[in-house]
């Protein structure tokens, strides 16, 4: 299991003192049809770009729009943070993304169908405040507006 | 909804659903190149929507006593 202590020093002492966000209310979310009738998203905070995208920066809020056409291997890791390590996902994509096993689900027929986009972040912000008013909403809102029923999100 | 890896944060954040799964840090979906394992995974996650509690809903995974990743 991922752990706190399994980190760096530094980083395990600025996870000491890290307060972070915490919400008081979940909004009640049920499905509304079933899950073979559904569209899915998915959001990753590994921090992933394509080509004609520009790379993430320290501290980046921002996020990178990934077409449901795109092939795993040509996915680019922009993650900046050193605090976990990336040879895996260079390995499979899959691993924080993962889109191809949603494929199969949406060939199988397990899924209704995946939206023409996804989204991905890069996390380690210890700065969120853009991410909370700016930019996670634009994404919510693109989101309602492509008709997506579940977004489904792996952070790293 | 969502994978986790760290419980505490999940339980600040409170997203509706969430599955915390036994893996280190950059692997939500446990292994490389195992699509076995990342699709019980998906499938324990989507399942979620299974559970009649009211979010938010925080499971651990059946995997939780394994040493993946």
């Amino acid at each position: 299991m991922a752990s706190i202590s399994e980190l760096e020093p530094l980083f395990r002492f600025f996870m000491r003192f890290y307060r972070g966000q915490r919400y008081s209310h979940t909004p009640n979310t049920p499905l509304s049809k079933p899950l073979p009738e559904c569209n899915i998203a998915l959001i990753t905070t590994a921090g992933f770009y394509i080509n004609g995208q520009h790379p993430y920066v320290n501290e980046d809020c921002s996020y990178r729009e990934i077409p449901n056409t795109i092939q795993t291997h040509e996915l680019k890791i922009g993650h900046k943070s050193v605090a976990y390590d990336k040879t895996d996902t260079k390995t499979d994509a899959n691993l924080v993304f993962p889109l191809d096993r949603f494929r199969e689900l949406e060939s199988e027929g397990k899924i209704g169908s995946l939206n023409h986009r996804h989204f991905s972040f890069m996390g380690s912000i210890s700065k969120p405040k853009r991410l909370i008013t700016e930019t996670a909403p634009e994404v919510a809102q693109m989101l309602r507006s492509d008709g997506v029923d579940v977004a489904f999100i792996t952070p790293v | 909804m969502s994978i986790t890896l760290l419980e505490a944060i999940t339980q600040k954040v409170k997203p509706p659903r969430a599955l915390l799964v036994p893996y280190r840090f950059g692997h939500p979906l446990g292994e490389p190149n195992n699509p076995q394992l990342q699709h019980a995974i998906i499938a324990e996650t989507l399942a979620l929507f299974d559970d009649d509690r009211t979010p938010p809903i925080l499971k651990h995974s059946i995997h939780i006593g394994e040493q993946h990743g």
